[in-house]
């Protein structure tokens, strides 16, 4: 049976891009840790934070997350405590587009969880549930062939990272490689500790247009409306994820979906003021 | 002893290959912000490595501040009372700083200098590396960040009151399990932060690619040296040794003289804790049910995991063993069949602690007791005309408080 209705994996990544780029806006991606607080209020947020995001980077909880900061750390720590795994993340995926949402999904998570998963079981898995690119944050592309070949097997992207320490070599080998978009990080660091400066960004971003097209996401210390729009004018997607885990976990029980929805909206809000 | 060159020095090996890969082990398993970082790390050490001015300023610092080379003691009391083999110590107890850990501590102090990186960070278990780090940083004017875990800072405070008379800054790390591995964790996350000025100076034969291999030559000497002195003192090779195996650098370190002198058993000694049943230990070969490969902390090797791969707490006597990952080099090792893996519970572990201590005199670190659990199983099977070598990797002053927990003296 063929989905004429909806677009799936790398093609549905783009076209969110794509649609961004008409509304002359950056695409704005905010990032969750499914199973944060718990496995049921982490899909309401999900759900709330949807209706005004471009794509969603899902977070899939790793016991050492070595690229994150104490905020998504303590995220990732309490899902695991309350028993979230990589089968219940793949199956609330499956809920949410159950649900009809149809926003481009990312999964973010670390690389061993994957493999004690089965590489291409996880692929296949995950791709079928409806997720339609993966995040892995301590995979380089050195490391990623096997992953990246079953990614492309299954339609599906397998985002690669650039970083301000990132030479000519490293864009090359990124820029080749690249599907869906290329995950810039902002800041030589972890997730929401510091913050990221436009002006910082924009040589590099000028270096890494020189080998590729592919669409630039922003991600690590955008933390405000403001920041949002200000490095939404030099990329074409950004990525928020601490400051969104903060603002749930600052809410109160019964207002956390609700806080989330406003703070990705007034997100939203930033990105459209300030058009390119 | 030494060549010319730490290059012509540390016997050649297969592995790794230019991608850091032990056979199926090992790699480069990092966030892309630290890529450059390992590049840069590769060209700078092989420069050094074929620079004799580099291996000048090593060695005259591992004679004259170190106090190399460490001798080797035949433990005559032992092994009448085993009735065997003979036991003999390569007595890196005896180093400057209590442990092995110094000799890797200066070769990388020295790098970071030649890189022109005025900041280290490191980690620490035991606290034995993060003293030798901070012995070597106060030697070089470096400043130094030690992250340890808040479980080992209880178990090992006279490591860290020494690592902050050196005038390092002691981190203390609350995530996790509190220990070794999350140290790393924080270790990791800081060098990402500050990768420009900063150092990582890792500990053991463990992390991305290039670590295992330069930790490796750094503590070759240990295997250098001992192969010199068996053969110069007793006459031949030992017919077995014997070390403890954490991420396994002084294991390592040992080994490596000897990897193609075939007739030589290597045994490596890993953490028993309290037994294989229950999982309540860091014996990483020993337990199919808990330890399968996987990647942590930048590199592929046997890690010890739940089914859905969140790495799980380890539990040893010993906090410079209590690891939930082996060095890459060691599965490769064991899959070659050249090095043969057991445990020591932390039950032996004590009481050859303490046998140590009464026949020869020497107070052995709990880590390093492992390795002796295995000797005095094996001395009284073999013939007297035999040989044990043992790595006596360090002294056990700084387990005092914590083995005497468990001992009525």
């Amino acid at each position: 049976m063929t989905e004429s209705k909806t677009t799936r994996g790398v093609d549905r990544i783009s076209a969110a891009f794509t649609n961004a780029k008409q509304q002359q806006t950056a695409a704005l991606m905010p990032y969750f840790t499914l199973g944060y607080p718990d496995m049921e209020t982490s899909l309401d947020v999900v759900e709330a934070i949807a209706k005004h995001s471009d794509l969603l980077e899902l977070g899939v909880p790793f016991s050492d997350p070595i690229a994150d900061g104490p905020t998504i750390q303590e995220s990732t720590q309490m899902a695991l405590e309350n028993g979230t795994t990589v089968t219940g993340c793949i199956s609330m995926v499956k809920t949410l587009r159950a649900k009809g949402i149809d926003t481009p999904a990312m999964f973010m998570g670390y690389y061993n969880p994957i493999l004690a998963y089965g590489q291409e079981a996880f692929v296949r898995d995950a791709a079928k549930a409806g997720v339609d690119g993966f995040i892995v944050p301590d995979l380089p592309p050195e490391e990623a062939d096997e992953l990246a070949e079953l990614a492309d097997k299954y339609g599906v992207a397998l985002i690669y990272f650039l970083a301000p320490t990132s030479d000519e070599s490293r864009i090359k080998l990124v820029a080749e490689r690249a599907r869906g978009f290329i995950y810039l990080v902002s800041i030589t660091g972890i997730t929401g500790t510091k913050e990221a400066v436009g002006g910082d960004l924009e040589s590099l971003i000028a270096k890494i247009r020189e080998y590729t097209d592919a669409p630039l996401a922003i991600g690590f210390g955008i933390n405000t409306p403001d920041r949002a729009a200000e490095i939404g004018q030099i990329a074409d997607g950004v990525i928020v994820g601490s400051a969104l885990i903060k603002t749930v976990g600052q809410a109160t029980v019964n207002e956390k979906a609700r806080e989330a929805g406003k703070f990705v909206e007034s997100l939203q809000k930033g990105l459209l003021q300030s058009k390119k | 002893m030494f060549a010319e060159t730490l290059a012509q020095t540390v016997p050649a090996a297969e592995v790794p290959d230019v991608r850091g890969k032990f056979g199926p082990y090992g790699g480069q398993y990092v966030p892309e912000t630290l890529m450059p970082a390992l590049e840069e790390l590769i060209a700078a050490y092989e420069e050094a490595k074929n620079d004799p001015e580099f291996m000048r300023e090593f060695t005259h610092l591992l004679r004259t501040y170190v106090g190399r080379p460490s001798p080797i003691t035949y433990a005559g009391r032992l092994t009448e009372m085993l009735g065997g083999a003979k036991i003999y110590l390569k007595r890196e107890d005896l180093n400057h700083t209590g442990a092995h850990k110094i000799n890797n501590a200066l070769g990388q102090a020295l790098l970071a200098k030649r890189m022109g990186k005025n900041r280290v960070v490191a980690e620490t278990g035991a606290g034995q590396h993060g003293v030798g780090t901070a012995t070597a940083c106060a030697l070089l004017g470096i400043e130094c960040v030690v992250y340890m875990g808040e479980v080992d800072i209880a178990r090992q405070q006279p490591n860290v009151q020494r690592m902050k008379l050196l005038g390092t800054t002691v981190q203390p790390v609350s995530s996790g399990s509190k220990t070794l591995k999350d140290a790393i964790n924080e270790s990791i996350r800081d060098w990402v932060s500050n990768v420009q000025n900063t150092h990582y100076l890792l500990g053991s034969v463990l992390g991305p690619h290039p670590y295992p291999m330069i930790v490796r030559d750094f503590q070759s000497i240990i295997g250098i040296e001992a192969r010199q002195q068996m053969l110069d003192e007793v006459g031949r090779l030992p017919d077995t040794i014997i070390a403890c195996v954490g991420g396994g650098s002084n294991a390592i370190g040992m080994f490596h003289a000897f990897r193609d002198d075939e007739e030589v058993d290597l045994i490596g000694v890993e953490a028993g804790g309290r037994g294989i049943n229950g999982g309540q230990h860091a014996a990483r070969f020993a337990d199919p049910n808990v330890a399968r490969l996987g990647v942590l902390q930048g590199a592929k090797s046997y890690v010890m995991q739940d089914f859905d791969g969140q790495i799980v707490e380890t539990h040893s006597v010993s906090a410079g063993l209590d690891y939930a990952s082996v060095g890459p080099e060691h599965a490769w090792l064991r899959d070659q069949e050249r090095v043969g893996y057991t445990y020591a519970t932390d039950e032996e572990t004590l009481e050859a602690f303490q046998t140590l201590s009464k026949y020869e005199g020497i107070i052995p670190a709990l880590e390093s007791s492992h390795a002796m659990v295995e000797a005095l199983k094996q001395a009284p099977k073999m013939r007297p005309d035999q040989i044990i070598l043992i790595n006596l990797s360090g002294r056990g002053d700084k387990d005092l408080d914590n083995a005497l927990r468990f001992i009525d003296l």
